[in-house]
C-alpha cells in the first residue's frame, strides 16, 4: 500500500475502490474498441469478422460484464458529483449509495434478457 | 476559589486582564493563511482544479452520451446481433450519429486519460515509473483520439 493512503473502510471507501476499478476496466475496453471500429476503414469482411466475435455466447457475458460496470460508474459518478456540489449532498451520501445500489440492481435485472438473450438462444437452441 | 472567578464578560483573569467588550473590542487577528497583497503570487497554475472541474462536466455529459450508445447497441433493435458493416454505414451516414460519437470518443478519452493519471499518481511511486507510464497513458490517448477521429470522418461506404 502507498505511505500515506488513509483508509477508512465502509462504504465510502469501497464505493471509491469500485469506481476507481470500473473507470480503469472501462478505459481499457474504449481503446480496444477504437481499434476494433476501425476495422471499418479496412474492408466490410474484416470489420464483420471481428464484430461476430461480439455476438459469441462468452463474449455476451463479458458485454454484461461491461454494462454493470459503465451503470456502476456512471450512477455512482453522479452521486459523487452530488456530494461535491449540492450543499446536502455530504449529508446524504450513504442514502445516495444505496440509491445508486439499487437502481443499478433493477437496471442489470432489465439488461439480462436484452444483452444475454441471444446468447441463451445459441447455447440451449431456440 | 480566585481561579475560577471570572469577570463581568465571562473572561477569566489570567488570559482577559483588560476584559474585551462591545466598547472595548479585542484587536483583529488575520487568518494564518489569508492570501494579501503581500502574498507572493503562486507559480502553480490552477491545471488540478480545472481538471476537477472537467471529470464533473465531462462525466455529466457521458452518462448520456455513453448510456445512450448502450441502449442503441445492445438493447434496440435486435441488440448486439444486427451490428455489423452495413449498420454502421447506415449510421454515420448522418451527421448527428458522427457528431456524437465523435464528442464521446474525445470525452471518454479524455476523461478516462485524466482518471488514469490520478491513478498512476497515486500508486507508482517511483518518480521515473510515474514518468513512463504517464508517457505510455498519453502516447495510447493521442493516438486513439486520432484514430478514432479520422476514422468517423474519412469512414467510406463504398469502400468495396
Ligand atoms: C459492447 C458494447 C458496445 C457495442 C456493441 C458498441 C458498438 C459500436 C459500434 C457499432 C460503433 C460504430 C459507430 C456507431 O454505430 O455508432 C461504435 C463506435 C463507438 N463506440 Fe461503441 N459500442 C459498445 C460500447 C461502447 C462503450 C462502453 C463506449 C464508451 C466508453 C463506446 C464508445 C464508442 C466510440 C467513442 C465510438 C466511435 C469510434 C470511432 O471514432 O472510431 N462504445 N460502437
Ligand atoms: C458514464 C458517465 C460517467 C460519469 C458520470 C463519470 C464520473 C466520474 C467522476 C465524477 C469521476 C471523479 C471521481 C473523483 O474525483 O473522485 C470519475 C473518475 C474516473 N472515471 Fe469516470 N465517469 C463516467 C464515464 C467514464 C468513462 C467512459 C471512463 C473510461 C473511459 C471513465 C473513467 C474514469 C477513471 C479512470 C476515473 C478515475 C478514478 C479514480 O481516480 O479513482 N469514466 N468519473
Amino acid at each position: 500500500m502507498p505511505a500515506g493512503t488513509l483508509y477508512r473502510g465502509r462504504e465510502g471507501m469501497w464505493s471509491w475502490v469500485a469506481h476507481r476499478v470500473t473507470g480503469v476496466l472501462i478505459f481499457f475496453f474504449l481503446f480496444v474498441h477504437v481499434l476494433d471500429t476501425a476495422l471499418v476503414r479496412v474492408s466490410p469482411e474484416a470489420y464483420d469478422r471481428v464484430v461476430a466475435t461480439y455476438k459469441t455466447p462468452v463474449v455476451a457475458v463479458l458485454e454484461y460484464g461491461l454494462v454493470a460496470a459503465i451503470l456502476f460508474h456512471a450512477l455512482n459518478g453522479l452521486r459523487v458529483i452530488a456530494v461535491d456540489f449540492w450543499a446536502k449532498g455530504a449529508r446524504y451520501q450513504k442514502q445516495m449509495l444505496w440509491s445508486v445500489v439499487g437502481l443499478w440492481v433493477l437496471l442489470m435485472i432489465g439488461a439480462i434478457y436484452p444483452v444475454l438473450g441471444h446468447a441463451a438462444r445459441v447455447v440451449f437452441g431456440s | 476559589m480566585s481561579t475560577t472567578e471570572t469577570t463581568a464578560s465571562g473572561i477569566g483573569p489570567v488570559e482577559g486582564a483588560p476584559g474585551y467588550s462591545v466598547e472595548n473590542p479585542a484587536p483583529v487577528i488575520e487568518a494564518p493563511r489569508k492570501r494579501t497583497k503581500k502574498t507572493p503570487k503562486s507559480t502553480r497554475g490552477n491545471f488540478e482544479m480545472y481538471g476537477w472541474l472537467f471529470m464533473r462536466l465531462s462525466g455529466v455529459v457521458l452518462v448520456v452520451l455513453v448510456l445512450g450508445h448502450l441502449l442503441i447497441q445492445l438493447v434496440l433493435d435486435g441488440g448486439v446481433s444486427k451490428v455489423g458493416f452495413a449498420f454502421v454505414a447506415g449510421r454515420w451516414a448522418s451527421p448527428w450519429w458522427q457528431v456524437w460519437d465523435l464528442l464521446m470518443l474525445w470525452l471518454a478519452m479524455l476523461h478516462g486519460c485524466n482518471g488514469l493519471r490520478t491513478v498512476i499518481n497515486d500508486y507508482a511511486e517511483r518518480a521515473n515509473t510515474r514518468l513512463w507510464l504517464k508517457a505510455l497513458l498519453y502516447t495510447a490517448t493521442v493516438w486513439t483520439i486520432l484514430l478514432g477521429t479520422l476514422v468517423i470522418f474519412t469512414f467510406d461506404p463504398n469502400i468495396r
